[in-house]
């Protein structure tokens, strides 16, 4: 999936926490014994040697547990932390690099950011809060309100706009804050864990809610959570960090089907195998050679499809031709191959 | 661990038994040497003389500057003065009804009419509108001030060090200290108490600046960041308006202390305003014309009060909550006014309140009073000396002292003596084998005390037991500031006077703390209670502190038992208050568990709330502490003896060193008890697991 030109490329980040954060880093050292030599001194490497790129269009999301530098990692991103060390490339430009002005403009336009708890100016309503990054840029009032007034349209909060933060639910203070960041069209949209203040049934909405707006929007997404389910249902990648490195990167699918250790593997234990495992998954199970040639008058499923959505089909017609997104024939999969796949997955 | 608690525990004891046999050794020397109950005159420093020194040679090199500030500000000064003199009385009530209006709605509209209508009907217009120019030019001022200060604090951890202590030290140094160098440097006229004021008024602003800044969500300004804003719009936009509801608290407090200050002002007589018609009516014993300028100074705190806390309130309620818009409310008070002011130049009536309308019922009052303590001067007189002879003297001059024939009704003979040691000492040790040996100490040091009595304590005693009692309640650090504060008494020469001081300070203190934890207790179980106590709470607080003296003196005329009772009057609020609050507000999950295991009410009172509440009671006491202190001062002018009465004197004959010394005097007992009481309730909560 790595492609030459991503959106954002981020190589080699490092943010250590401690009174001499920069001092390790005068000398090269391989990872692991700088990550020693920071522990010892009792500093906190909060991020550590971070890399992965992200195409234009794509959800990003970043799982990881409480502390494991999550937080930081897209604080850096945005550059509200200044890391020790590392690159981050936003087509092609550092930001790191960026002089304080420019970063003023590139937050402006290019960045918009979610946070977990909202973050909302409590003395501004809904319509206050949205226009607030356009009142910034200096646009006109109209400009602001016309603009902030579209934004709140899309998030389904017409009717509040006089309303002030304190008067709203979480997930409407939330929609405030989806809208806000969006409201000047940034390429690149951070969340910091958007939906983990929020009650189960209005996180599930939120979620729907989000993929429909990014189906209507495609913007670059880094997306934070540490509920893995979430991170499932959203990602297109999905890296897995620990103690401030990333354990593993990739679809939801290669997570589940081939978890890099231990650690992932725990995570993908629970998950329900029918909702991560696709049509394609499956068939890299099935011997190619089987056949070679779609069947007639079997259904045609797209390759990314999942188990619990093709199985009703599947019970009807037993085999079912599998094709990618262009129609080009890949395989059959049969009920068969689908039970083996699952034996293979559980049993794992 | 637990050996090294019981080295500690042991350590402790040793230390205690050691202040024991000290002091003792000191007490029963005290007729073989002169400087043991006296603190010899040759070891004291005449820092005074320095201070005066030191002091003449700043005036004379730089009152130039301050000169210059003062006739800057008389500009101000005398405009606004001369336009609340000036405007028909009408026009300025109806002005004043139109922003009380929006900052509090109909109830606060009616009762600044019914305030201001008392001004003008009793004759004090004037000298309100003179108070009231003062307060005007004072805020701004202190407000502009306060919040640059609390913005550079908030900014440069460098400069909130520097600060802090400062505010400290502003807040516990006496009002009347504040009056002399401001004297010598400003020098008279109306400008001394506006300045006064605003510098007083000062920090309540810096303190509620910097929490309010430092207490904006980080995500908010995370957001600011990320919407784009540059450093001034961050600061502006995001963190000034989410900061502004706790700084308009800090402009109400502000406004409250800028009023107490411009009343104590007029001590110097300057301004013909309220406070001064206070006072003067108050000396010459006219209590029924001071009473009514009282009254007058009461109804402007509760109006200013109300309307600031109005506003500061305003920022959290829904802005649509009214139905009338504050600018079309301004818009008919302003129209209204101006009819008014155009009226006036036709009807004298309105551009001057006739004198015939005022209704002055001074002599009636005063008829009324004197025939009050006529009628009950007996009754009156029994309840003083009552207190005094009972609980003031022995406290001040010991049993051993006061007991004589025309106090108690007889002498103290030696059987008497012996049977008070022996109850005290097996009282000491029931209390320390019922809860371990602190309470015994406890127990064996009040009776000392009460038995001598702690004027008549030898100095070094003294500085042992308190030394050792700051130590061991808060740490070294505490010990040893609260070693220097009396050191510092002790060698300028003031250390009788502190003691005296502190003796007065400390009767009323216990006093106010177990009435008005009482209160507090029973304010909290009942709600019916509370209510009442509520608003009888927020008067006495906003109340400028002489005005509290003046019914108080009416009854019982100068003397030390008036000064007790008005200490008591003021310091009993936070007593009360935190008791209610903190009984009020322990962990509910804490009480549903009590509930649920078969406590009554009255265990869960007992055995649950109170334990839980200690460390805030604690706070409470602490509050009490300093109101007294602050009252302290104020009730020189009926008549205390010590460091209030110094610094007084100081004031009058404008003598700076003297007053700073007293003054510093004063703010290191404050700053001690402050010190160990809030050590105290730190231990205790960090022992409850409270945060
Ligand atoms: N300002 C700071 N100073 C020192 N240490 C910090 C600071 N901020 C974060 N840390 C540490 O850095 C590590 C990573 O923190 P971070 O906030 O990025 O975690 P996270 O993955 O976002 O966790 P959560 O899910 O709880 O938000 C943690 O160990 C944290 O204690
Ligand atoms: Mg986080």
């Amino acid at each position: 999936m790595s492609s030459d030109n991503p959106k954002l490329r981020c190589r080699g980040l490092w943010k250590v926490y401690g009174p001499n954060a920069s001092h390790f880093f005068a000398q090269s050292h391989d990872k692991e014994s700088r990550i020693k030599t920071i522990r010892d001194s009792s500093h906190i490497p909060a991020v550590c040697d971070v890399s992965f790129d992200v195409p234009e269009g794509e959800i990003f999301v970043i799982m990881g547990l409480s502390g494991s530098g999550k937080s930081t990692v897209i604080r850096c991103l945005s550059r509200l932390i200044e890391p020790e060390s590392g690159t981050i490339l936003l087509d092609g430009e550092n930001l790191l690099e960026k002089s304080k002005d420019q970063m003023i403009e590139i937050r402006r336009r290019r960045v918009g950011m979610v946070f977990q708890h909202f973050g909302l100016l409590p003395h501004q309503t809904v319509l206050g809060n949205v226009a607030f990054p356009l009142k910034i840029q200096g646009l006109s009032i109209s400009e602001q309100t016309n603009r902030a007034q579209q934004m709140i349209d899309l998030v389904g909060l017409n009717g509040r706009e006089q309303s002030y933060p304190r008067e709203l639910s979480g997930g409407q203070q939330q929609r405030v804050g989806i809208a806000r960041s969006l409201a000047s069209d940034p390429e690149l949209w951070l969340l910091d864990e958007p939906f983990s203040a929020l009650d189960p049934l209005i996180r599930r909405q939120m979620q729907d809610e989000f993929l429909r707006l990014q189906k209507l929007l495609n913007k670059t997404i880094v997306f934070i959570t540490h509920d893995f389910l979430e991170a499932l249902r959203l990602a297109d990648r999905i890296a897995i960090m620990k103690d401030g490195a990333i354990v593993q990167i990739g679809t939801p699918a290669e997570l589940v089907s081939n978890p890099a250790n231990d650690y992932v593997a725990e995570f993908t234990r629970d998950v329900p195998k029918l909702k991560i495992l696709t049509a394609g998954a499956v068939l890299s199970e099935v011997n190619p050679q089987k056949i070679s040639a779609p069947l007639e008058g079997n259904p045609t499923i797209e390759n990314t499809t999942t188990i619990d959505q093709f199985l009703p089909i599947l019970i009807r017609s037993e085999t079912l031709n599998v094709a990618n997104n262009a129609g080009d024939y890949l395989g059959s999969i049969s009920v068969l191959d689908v039970l083996k796949k699952l034996a293979e997955e559980t049993i794992s | 661990m637990n050996s090294l608690h019981q080295r500690k525990e042991r350590f402790s004891l040793f230390a205690w038994v050691a202040v024991a046999i000290f002091g003792s050794v000191f007490l029963f020397q005290r007729d073989l040497a002169d400087w043991v109950t006296q603190y010899p005159e040759a070891w004291t420093l005449p820092a005074a003389t320095w201070a005066n020194i030191g002091m003449d040679w700043f005036v004379d090199h730089f009152r130039w500057l301050f000169r210059a500030i003062s006739w800057l500000l008389t500009w101000p000064m005398d405009a606004i003065l001369g336009l609340l003199t000036w405007l028909p009385w009408p026009t300025t009530i109806s002005l004043f009804i139109g922003i009380a209006f929006v900052a509090g709605g109909w109830p606060l509209a009616l009762f600044t009419l019914f305030a201001l209508l008392y001004m003008v009907g009793i004759g004090y217009w004037t000298e309100s509108m003179r108070t009231l120019a003062l307060v005007a030019v004072s805020v701004p001022l202190s407000v502009l001030v306060g919040f640059g200060l609390g913005v550079s604090a908030w900014r440069s951890e460098r400069a909130n060090r520097l600060v802090q202590p400062l505010l400290d030290l502003m807040q516990t140094v006496p009002t009347f200290a504040y009056l002399i160098p401001i004297l010598l440097l400003f020098g008279f006229g109306p400008v001394v108490g506006m300045i006064a004021s605003a510098i007083y008024a000062c920090p309540p602003m810096v303190r509620s600046t910097v929490l309010g800044l430092q207490r904006v969500p980080e995500e908010t300004v995370e957001s600011g960041i990320m919407s784009g804003a540059s450093s001034g719009q961050l600061f502006w936009w995001v963190r000034f308006p989410s900061a502004l509801p706790t700084i308009l608290v800090g402009v109400n407090q502000s406004t409250m202390a800028a009023l107490s200050m411009v009343i104590i002002a007029a001590i110097i007589g300057s301004s013909a305003d309220i406070g001064w018609e206070v006072l003067s009516t108050m000396r010459r014993a006219n209590f029924g014309e001071s009473l009514l300028a009282g009254i007058v100074v009461a109804l402007i705190a509760m109006l200013l009060d109300r309307i600031t806390r109005g506003f500061a309130q305003d920022n959290q309620r829904s802005k649509r909550a009214f139905s009338l818009s504050p600018r079309l409310i301004l818009g008919i008070a302003g129209a209204t006014a101006l009819s008014f002011l155009l009226l006036s130049l036709s009807v004298t009536e309105l551009s001057e309140f006739p004198d015939q309308w005022v209704f002055y019922p001074a002599a009636q009052i005063n008829a009324a009073i004197l025939f009050f303590t006529v009628e009950f001067g007996a009754a009156l007189d029994q309840i003083k000396n009552g207190f005094l002879f009972f609980f003031l003297l022995p406290l001040r001059i010991g049993l051993e002292n006061t007991i004589r024939p025309f106090t108690w009704g007889f002498d103290l003979t030696l059987t008497m003596k012996i049977s008070y040691l022996i109850a005290c000492v097996s009282l000491s040790l029931l209390g320390g084998y019922r809860y371990g040996w602190r309470v015994a100490v406890a127990i064996g040091i009040a009776t000392v005390l009460l038995y001598f009595g702690i004027e008549r304590m030898p100095w070094p005693a003294m500085v042992a037991l308190l030394v050792t009692l700051a130590w061991q309640a808060g740490g070294t650090r505490v010990g040893l500031f609260t070693l220097a504060g009396l050191a510092f008494m002790l060698v300028t020469g003031v250390w009788s006077l502190g003691v005296r001081s502190l003796y007065l300070c400390f009767a009323a203190v216990l006093v106010s703390f177990i009435i008005g934890g009482s209160l507090g207790i029973w304010a909290s179980q009942s709600d019916r209670v509370s209510r009442l106590v509520r608003p009888i709470n927020d008067t006495l607080q906003t109340m400028p502190l002489f005005v509290l003296l003046i019914p108080i003196l009416m009854f019982f005329q100068v003397g030390e038992f008036t000064a007790f009772l008005a200490i008591i009057a003021y310091a009993i609020v936070p007593a009360i208050r935190y008791t209610e609050h903190g009984l009020r507000h322990v962990n509910n999950e804490v009480i549903e568990a009590a509930i649920a295991s078969g406590c009554t009410p009255l265990q869960i009172l007992w055995q649950v709330r109170l334990p839980l509440a200690i460390p805030e009671i604690m706070l409470g006491l602490n509050q009490t502490i300093m109101f007294g202190l602050a009252m302290l001062i104020i009730a020189a002018l009926v008549g205390t003896q010590g460091l209030g009465q110094a610094v007084y004197v100081a004031l009058g004959q404008a003598n700076f060193g003297e007053g700073l010394v007293a003054g510093l005097g004063i703010a290191f007992i404050a700053m001690s008890a402050d010190r160990i009481i809030q050590a105290v309730s730190a231990g205790k909560k960090r022992a409850l697991g409270i945060k």
